[in-house]
């Protein structure tokens, strides 16, 4: 167990390539996000995910079509990375018919069936135990699929979380737990939370491997992940990621960057190891990255979220008879 | 037609839909070696091993949501309580997931999951394993909710549970495990929704459900032998409830009294008691009536637990008062 896992040094310049593409249309997407809200586009609770983008294009780009990812309501970012389109998810935002949930979710709650997105959920760990079961399923049908659960490192607290690592241990069930500590669990650090500092640890508790990750190195973020998922695939073995990260925004649009609960000079010195930066400064050493490649990339991205605006824009808002569908399905098997 | 016991009414249930859908599986606490705490899946671990028959640690909260989870990738689970009071545990994963999925994915992920199991107060079990819990969850749009009262219902209504794609929560009465009833060997099913006439009468309406339908169908034959004729109307289903068979028997006695075995205020009576007023208000010749139990965490003494309960002599008193007949 253990042992700080780092990036493997062998580049692979189109997956380089690759993930800065991914982290970078998170961030740009999520900048666009934040306009949104400020104009009234958006409502609700929206969490942003900037400076956590390696850990969602480092983990998810491991995985097969045919697994299944689940997440919270930090969700935009996971979404895009497992194949929503950015005009549903931004559709989804603005509260439209084209959104991937209809309309009917929101921020918090992204779904698609097609890429077996299981959800972005509202409530701190709960979505836990239901990729446990998800695992569960899997097993039961004797697939070699894996499922992955991402979470905020608050939700290693409570008890959804404890009962679930419990059976996935107890049962052999094919899940990656992964454990994104951005460090605040909305206002309270997680020293302020946790009796120990090690989260992942948490896991030998209930027989199962774990490793703490550089989440902003997201060739650590990978290679951590490619082993852990071919222990669930191969063995039907869980393992608790503890993959550390940092949120750059409020714990939701609602509230401030920084203030009692951190300081200013603390955001800026974890700015220094941004994610996207890093990357970029390591494909550019390796001669992977012109200044013009760059240029040509952002400008793709910022045609991309545009159109993905446009599009929300655009799209009717769901009509009055979908007040009441979906509240239960007309059919039996 | 066979009389056999509730307990092996759902247990015939169980058996026949776990034979008839390989997607079908049953886990909770104690279901499996034990044969169930309460025997109502005895025999099924034999049958069918022990990845459709799964023990689970005891842990409402988690294998709930290991429910869920299978449940939205197409599996059917069963997840046993061993009694609704520890669901509580549990109701987040009923009520912010199973309940809510189908809704806020837009129509992407059904839940196809039935949570059972004893339901309402046994005997002198005080106040944490004595309680009601369907006004809970009838409040909560995206679920169904059943209430068995005698074995031929609960077989037919499990069935249908079962085989429904949405979330449906199965109360049965902790005291009806005994109970006899006929219950044919051909296969049949319940559909859920809609309520059964037990006794047919033109004096007076008794709407109930679950193990007060019995209490109801006593009070019935009692008073009977006094001339009173009493239409016992079983909901059998709280959520989605059969509001016509309600205003029906109404509308034909003009009378009613609401019998269940929870607490009164917001509880499911007060509910059928709006429908009334909605649907029937030229139709009623006096105040509808209500029984339940007493505003008070259940007592373990044995003289006080009966004074909470509702009970026969208290749906005769309340009969009598809704008819304006000496008590």
């Amino acid at each position: 167990m253990a042992a700080r896992k780092k990036g493997d040094a062998k580049s692979n310049p189109a997956l380089n390539r690759e993930m800065l593409h991914s982290m970078l249309l998170q961030r740009r997407f999520e900048e666009k996000v934040a306009e949104g809200y400020a104009l009234g586009k958006i409502g609700g609770f929206c969490h942003l995910y900037i400076g956590q983008e390696a850990v969602s294009t480092g983990a998810i780009g491991t995985l097969r079509e045919d697994d299944y990812v689940i997440t919270t309501y930090r969700d935009h970012g996971q979404a895009i990375v497992r194949g929503i389109a950015p005009r549903a998810v931004m559709a989804e935002l603005f509260g439209r018919l084209d959104g991937c949930s209809r309309g009917k979710g929101g921020s918090m709650h992204m779904f698609d069936r097609n890429v077996n997105f299981l959800g972005g959920h509202g409530i701190v760990g709960a979505h836990v135990p239901l990729a446990t079961g998800v695992g569960f399923a899997i097993k039961y049908r004797g697939g070699d699929q894996v499922i992955v659960c991402f979470m905020g490192e608050a939700a290693v607290n409570n008890g959804a979380f404890h009962e679930s690592l419990n059976m996935a241990g107890l049962w052999k069930l094919p899940v990656v737990y992964v454990i994104e500590n951005n460090r605040y669990g909305m206002g309270t650090a997680v020293e302020r939370a946790s009796s120990i500092k090690d989260l992942y640890r948490r896991g030998e508790t209930y027989g199962m491997r774990g490793a703490e990750v550089d989440g902003q190195d997201v060739f650590a973020v990978r290679s951590a992940m490619i082993e852990a998922v071919e222990r669930a695939r191969a063995d039907y073995a869980p393992t608790l990621l503890e993959i550390r990260t940092y949120r750059y925004m409020g714990h939701s649009m609602s509230d401030a960057v920084s203030g009692t609960y951190r300081s200013k000079e603390e955001l800026e010195e974890y700015r220094k190891r941004d994610p996207i930066q890093l990357l970029q400064a390591r494909m550019k050493s390796a001669g992977e990255l012109a200044p013009a490649d760059l240029a040509k990339m952002e400008a793709e991205i910022a045609a991309v979220v545009q159109d993905a605006w446009e599009f929300a824009d655009k799209s009717p808002e769901p009509p009055m008879a979908a007040l009441f569908e979906d509240v239960l399905v007309e059919t039996a098997s | 037609m066979p009389l056999i016991t509730y307990r092996d009414a759902l247990n015939q249930a169980l058996r026949e839909e776990m034979h008839r859908d390989d997607r079908v599986f049953l886990m909770g606490e104690e279901v499996g070696v034990y044969n169930g705490a309460y025997k109502v899946s005895k025999g099924l671990l034999e049958e069918f091993g022990e990845m459709r028959v799964v023990d689970t640690p005891i842990t409402e909260l988690g294998f709930s949501g290991v429910g869920v989870g299978a449940a939205m990738v197409g599996l059917r689970p069963i997840v046993e309580f061993m009694t609704w009071n520890f669901a509580l545990l549990a109701l987040d994963q009923i009520v912010n997931a199973a309940a809510k999925m189908l809704y806020m994915s837009g129509g992407q992920f059904r839940v196809p999951i039935v949570f059972r199991g004893p339901n309402g107060a046994a005997l002198q079990l005080s106040a944490q394993h004595s309680q009601s819990w369907e006004s809970w969850l009838a409040h909560i749009p995206g679920l169904k909710v059943v209430t068995p009262g005698t074995p031929y219902d609960a077989k037919g209504l499990l069935k249908s549970a079962i085989r429904d794609d949405n979330p449906v929560i199965v109360l049965e009465g902790e005291m009806l495990y005994n109970a006899k009833g006929e219950v044919p060997e051909e296969e049949y099913t319940i559909p859920l929704g809609v309520a059964e006439l037990k006794r047919e009468g033109s004096d007076c309406s008794i709407i109930t459900s679950g193990k007060m339908a019995l209490v109801a169908m006593q009070a019935a034959d009692q008073l009977a032998k006094e001339g009173i004729k009493i239409d016992v109307v079983d909901l059998r289903t709280i959520r989605p409830m059969d509001v016509g068979a309600i205003t029906a028997s109404v509308k034909k006695t003009n009378r009613a009294v609401v019998l269940e075995e929870g607490w009164e205020v917001c509880g499911i009576g007060a509910q059928v008691v709006d429908y009334i007023q909605r649907d029937c208000f030229d139709d009623l010749d006096a105040p509808v009536v209500r029984v339940h139990q007493a505003d008070v965490p259940m007592p373990y003494a044995k003289a006080l637990e009966r004074a909470a309960k509702p009970d026969l002599p208290k749906t005769i008193a309340a009969v009598r008062k809704v008819m304006y007949l000496e008590a």
